[in-house]
């Protein structure tokens, strides 16, 4: 191992034609056997394609940015581009949205499908956290699927809804209602009786005298006299036995001693106007859309979609 | 190859010269990877908006560091139509200027969050943490129903604020000061909030748990991941992220 390499004597080694590399253990010696041709070319082939690769592409970073590249290309302008293809691909069906006013969606049969099917798919985005992938909604997110409204279940009402929420604090035109919360205003004897009053209305308890007189005083004006709700203020229906928290005695009277402030994000600041009609044609569609001369079939397959008779 | 400036066999058997070799190699590599992080407050596009946590949303920030919310949730969007189309614009180096550290992530089990503030109602939150399949059926997300129980124990935030600031974090003296204050403030809308109001703006201040008796860590968290991704207002930051002209062709 003293020996420089560099000063050996080149010697040849018979059988394979390579010279000796000089060195030696025990009398193995090693030889300068070349890398193979295709392995040095690859390798000179990846210098060349990552000098091409920064010369082309943005690379080295500099004081402000990093150099651009010959190319210009940046992620963003590929997303841009991306995103345009995608707009002029909807473009028919999205100028065809925007130019007709909601509540005349429903009676243009072609383009109110084009919007159920894009809604079914930024439903599945957007809408079933809460509501649920089949619209059946939940413990307080209302099932999509029923006829059975709170602000209404017409094609303009459910766009409203949409559009500007339910209960957003920092827009003014969100559905504003508010129940009071009853507990100190009425005494747990009061609550119990319009508890069963509101329960009388679907037929889950007896009639009680005290509990409808209470209810005329101070649930009436939102509910109406028969309980029947007003969709005015949001306030439901309490006779059809269909409830968005319960109706049963312990779930009703949380209700009436703390009242429901159920929120729904508004989607105007989040969603184009496009999309958000397509939303509402969509929840329309699902089986509850009222003043809808829509053709039976696309309910029929919402509702065998959702499992629902 | 024939041409070489050094015969490697001295290379070999030089220290010193195979250490300055070693070191000059080392260092391009470090060259491109480490000197731009000295100067990469320049590099940072300016936007409108951001500003550092409140005193409550750090603590929700902290819990979800704790129960390592960040091994399933990703807190980036990045520039694909898929993802912006999903959550939203694609999120800005600004915006997470303040986070010490980063909570960008590097696996989605669970979806992105860099922009769920504001999507879903405190409700939703809570009911989704206490029992995640309460509103998704097919979520795989363990439960985290002990936030609502446990009254938060944020420790002292006035030390927490001033360790921020200095790594960077623009906190005023009067901001580290009230810090204790504002943490409580946050979530009591009774509270006198004004003070808190004008420190941060845009701040949510509310009871973010349902129980307005107290402060639990469910009313921390739910606060951090209300103000995610609000404070930009993407309609105006978009002028400033002109995609490359050509490219968008």
């Amino acid at each position: 191992m003293a020996k420089n390499p560099t000063d050996h004597n080149k010697r040849i080694d018979q059988p394979t034609g390579t010279a000796f590399v000089g060195h030696e253990w025990d009398g193995i010696e090693e030889l300068d056997t070349p890398m193979p041709r295709w392995w040095l070319w690859t390798f000179y082939l990846t210098i060349i394609w990552a000098l091409a690769y920064v010369i082309m592409y943005p690379a080295w970073p500099l004081v402000n940015s990093a150099t651009k590249g010959m190319l210009g290309w940046t992620s963003r302008g590929e997303l841009a581009a991306e995103m345009q293809a995608a707009d002029v691909k909807r473009a028919p069906l999205v100028n065809a949205l925007a130019a007709i006013p909601v509540e005349q969606l429903v009676a243009n049969q072609k383009l109110y499908q084009g919007a159920v099917a894009g809604g079914a798919a930024a439903f599945k985005v957007h809408c079933v956290q809460c509501h649920g992938s089949g619209a059946m909604g939940s413990k307080g997110y209302p099932n999509l699927n029923d006829d059975d409204w709170l602000w209404g279940g017409d094609i303009s009402a459910i766009h409203y809804t949409l559009t500007h929420g339910i209960r957003n604090p920092d827009h003014a035109e969100t559905r504003q209602s508010a129940m009071p919360a009853f507990d100190g205003i009425l005494t747990p004897a009061e609550i119990s009786a319009v508890v069963g009053h509101v329960q009388s209305l679907s037929g889950k308890a007896k009639a009680n005298a005290k509990g409808a007189e209470l209810f005329a005083t101070n649930c009436a004006s939102c509910h109406g006299n028969d309980g029947k709700g007003l969709r005015e203020f949001g306030a439901p229906n309490l006779a059809d036995g269909l409830s968005l928290y319960g109706t049963d005695k312990a779930t009703l009277t949380q209700t009436v001693k703390y009242s429901r402030q159920g929120v729904m994000p508004r989607w105007n600041d989040k969603l184009d106007a496009a999309t958000i009609k397509m939303l509402a044609a969509y929840v329309h569609s699902l089986g509850g859309g009222e003043a809808a001369p829509v053709a039976a079939p696309a309910i029929a397959e919402a509702k065998a979609a959702n499992g629902q008779p | 190859m024939a041409f070489r400036i050094i015969e490697h066999g001295k290379l070999e058997r030089n220290v010193a010269l195979l250490g300055l070799f070693a070191l000059v190699t080392v260092a391009v590599g470090g060259l491109v990877q480490i000197a731009p992080l000295f100067w990469i407050d320049s590099t940072i596009e300016k936007v409108d908006g951001m500003r550092p946590y409140t005193p409550l949303e750090q603590a929700g920030r902290n819990i979800y560091m704790r129960e390592g919310c960040y091994v399933c949730h990703s807190q980036m969007v990045r520039p694909f139509r898929d993802e912006v189309e999903r959550y939203g614009p694609y999120s800005l180096a600004a915006e997470s200027m303040y986070d010490h550290p980063f909570q960008w992530g590097s696996k989605r089990t669970g979806p992105d969050l860099a922009r769920v503030g504001g999507r879903y109602s405190d409700e939703w939150h809570r009911e989704h943490l206490k029992d995640p399949r309460a509103v998704v059926p097919e979520s795989v997300m363990p439960p985290y129903a002990f936030l609502a129980e446990h009254d938060l124990d944020a420790g002292d935030m006035t030390g927490h604020l001033t360790a921020l600031s200095r790594v960077g974090v623009p906190y005023s003296k009067e901001a580290i000061a009230e810090a204790n204050a504002d943490l409580v403030a946050q979530a009591d809308p009774n509270a006198d909030s004004a003070g808190l109001k004008k420190r941060y703006p845009k701040v949510q201040v509310r009871d973010y748990d349902g129980d307005p008796s107290r402060v639990t860590e469910m009313d921390a968290l739910v606060a951090y991941l209300q103000m995610l991704g609000t404070l930009v207002d993407h309609k105006k930051a978009a002028a400033q992220q002109v995609p490359n002209a050509e490219a968008a062709k």
